[in-house]
């Protein structure tokens, strides 16, 4: 009786109103609720569709489900994938990166030039250096000077890409080291290789997956995304936390400058143009929400196997190349619209 | 005399607050007694948010002094209130909601695991929060069906329920609610002032700002009426009606005409130099 009833109630129940409740308009309403329920959890509708793209093509093509395409599809995911973390983080805190494609070639041609006549390491070092101080001039610009991330990173995008092609003259740099290029490699299993880079995607997806869910540094991370000022007005150092977010995404880039001379062992100054729409393909279809504060990075791994996959498997299929970019493209609409289907770019 | 201060949980004397040539706050007098529950009411504009920011930390005032347990104190940020065991819950509902109602509860002041987990991977101890949380809310009689349920989830009433219990969770001292029941329904308000008042039975002290006069003649034991910048009186709603608040309130009636209810003499609360 003293107890006042505060038990909780369904999700999606608020929304109920009871006169809305009869007749014709309770279908839409129910179907929303069971949507709700099992939506709620963001990787459930990437995983859906990989599943379905999996079984469709293995259906529809012999060569699609076998180990060394499956090996191949890893291979083809690994630069936009380690890519789509850092971009994830970014987009996490209601961000965006157009930026991380060209810092990421940025890192690749600063050691793929300096491995000419240096050392592998060094380079690698200096490719490492480079994209976590570009990439935090972006958190800087974004939280010090309070520029909108779409406008930031897009300005930083075209500097980078053109001071890549100025700093190498426009030439590419073949990447001889067998270091540099390590990650193209792998142990054999029978006639499938399992590329390092494969290896290293999948820690690195664990290693941030931890940081976002384990720590109070990726809880803050989601709160920040959520609702800053929410944030903030619990003593969260929103402007440090942001900060972080973006130096860390640098890392991720720098790995994924690794990954791309593994992958295609020549640092192109005028390679992987539109890596930066890819890296957001990935995420949104990933499930992690342009408003922030949803999703992560699991949808993200799974957001970047399905446009390869998808990709790929349209390939075996015999299916002209501007049909994939339509269904890819397509997607992304789907995973958007669905992100605002379930009110979860509501504001709170 | 002694005794009257050393009742007090926090007060303020003489405070002044400038915004270029607006003068918000001038001289304003503040006291709330240990385990009370105190509603500030004023007009739009008569400076009653001023008045809590000073107290909070959010501003810095021009002149006068905050004691808390009579000591004199100052704060330059929010968080220097907090770690004096001043927690706020502000009009815009300060709650993440898509967050879960533990990672609400200790957002900003999240615990880690012992040992290596914790020091070393930074591992936070969720478990540990939860369980807290959920010790929390029970003991405040808010019954959640669990802890690990989004704040999205939850009714506007159970949102405010939890902003109310994290700030009676981590305030040792003093719990400052800005117009806690704004956007709620009746039955929705009447549960978060039976929570505001188990807040107060647990021993700490409430501020309450609201703009709802029987909300503040059912839960308030006093009343600070504020007007154009300060305290115009501290009145007790067993002894002053509803409508002579109000016209204190809007000016129609002298500060003067209600039974004063302070605790404390200004003179003896007052910082020696005034006088000097």
């Amino acid at each position: 009786m003293e107890g006042p009833d505060l038990t909780g109630r369904a999700p999606g129940q608020q929304s109920l109103n009871p006169t809305a409740a009869a007749g014709a308009a309770a279908l839409p309403s129910v179907l929303r609720l069971r949507a709700l329920g099992l939506f709620a959890y963001p990787i459930t509708g990437p995983l859906f569709a990989l599943i379905v793209i999996f079984v469709v093509f293995s259906l529809g093509t012999s060569t699609f489900m076998n180990a060394g395409n499956m090996s191949l599809i890893a291979q083809q995911s690994v630069v936009i994938g380690t890519l789509a973390l850092g971009q994830t983080l970014i987009v996490l805190v209601s961000g965006i990166d157009l930026a991380d494609g060209a810092i990421m070639v940025l890192g690749t041609v600063v050691a793929g030039s300096y491995a000419t006549h240096g050392d592998a390491l060094t380079a690698l070092l200096l490719a490492f250096v480079v994209c976590v101080i570009v990439a935090s001039v972006n958190g800087l610009v974004i939280t010090k000077f309070r520029l909108p991330p779409f406008i930031a990173t897009l300005g930083m995008f075209t500097i980078v890409a053109a001071g890549a092609r100025l700093y190498t003259q426009s030439r590419s740099f073949p990447i001889t080291s067998d270091f540099l290029a390590v990650l193209g490699s792998g142990p054999d299993f029978g006639a499938v290789t399992v590329t390092f880079g494969s290896m290293l995607w999948v820690l690195l997806t664990l290693a941030l997956g931890y940081a976002l869910n384990e720590t109070a540094w990726g809880v803050r991370v989601y709160a920040i995304g959520n609702s800053p000022s929410a944030a903030r007005l619990n003593g969260v150092n929103v402007t440090r936390v942001v900060f972080s977010v973006y130096a860390l995404a640098g890392v991720f880039y720098a790995f994924a400058a690794w990954q791309a001379l593994g992958r295609t062992p020549i640092a192109d100054p005028s390679g992987y143009q539109i890596a930066n729409l890819d890296s957001i393909t990935a995420v949104v279809i990933g499930g992690t929400s342009l408003f922030g504060g949803r999703g992560g990075v699991a949808g993200t791994f799974a957001g970047t196997l399905i446009v390869v996959a998808l990709k790929n498997g349209l390939t075996q299929a015999g299916i002209d190349s501007l049909y994939q970019q339509i269904a890819t493209g397509a997607l992304v609409m789907l995973a958007v619209g669905v992100d605002q289907y379930l009110g979860r770019g509501q504001r709170a | 005399m002694i005794s009257a201060a050393s009742a007090l949980a926090m007060h303020a004397t003489g405070l002044t607050k400038r915004f270029g040539h607006v003068v918000a706050m001038e001289d304003a007098d503040f006291e709330l007694a240990k385990g009370e529950i105190l509603a500030v009411v004023g007009d739009n504009g008569a400076g009653k948010t001023t008045l809590i920011k000073t107290l909070t930390g959010a501003l810095i005032p021009d002149g006068g002094q905050v004691f808390l347990d009579g000591q004199p104190i100052s704060f330059s940020t929010p968080l220097d209130a907090r770690r004096a065991g001043i927690e706020t819950v502000y009009q815009e509902l300060a709650v993440a909601t898509q967050l879960d109602i533990a990672q609400n509860m200790f957002l900003g002041r999240e615990l880690r695991k012992p040992g290596l987990l914790g020091v070393v991977f930074r591992q936070l101890d969720k478990k540990q929060m939860r369980r807290l949380a959920a010790e929390r809310m029970r003991g405040l009689g808010i019954h959640i069906r669990s802890t690990s349920q989004a704040v999205e989830t939850l009714s506007g009433g159970q949102r405010q329920a939890v902003a109310v219990a994290r700030a009676a969770a981590w305030g040792r001292k003093v719990v400052i609610l800005d117009e806690p029941t704004a956007a709620l329904g009746v039955r929705e308000t009447q549960r978060v002032l039976d929570l505001i008042r188990r807040v107060r039975d647990q021993g700490l002290s409430v501020v309450l700002i609201s703009h709802s006069m029987p909300e503040v003649f059912a839960i308030a034991d006093r009343i600070h009426i504020h007007r154009l910048g300060r305290r115009a009186a501290v009145v007790s709603p067993r002894t002053t009606a509803m409508s002579d608040v109000v016209a204190v309130m809007t000016g129609a009636l002298k500060p003067d005409g209600v039974v004063s209810a302070l605790l404390a003499s200004p003179a003896e609360l007052a910082p020696k130099q005034r006088f000097q």
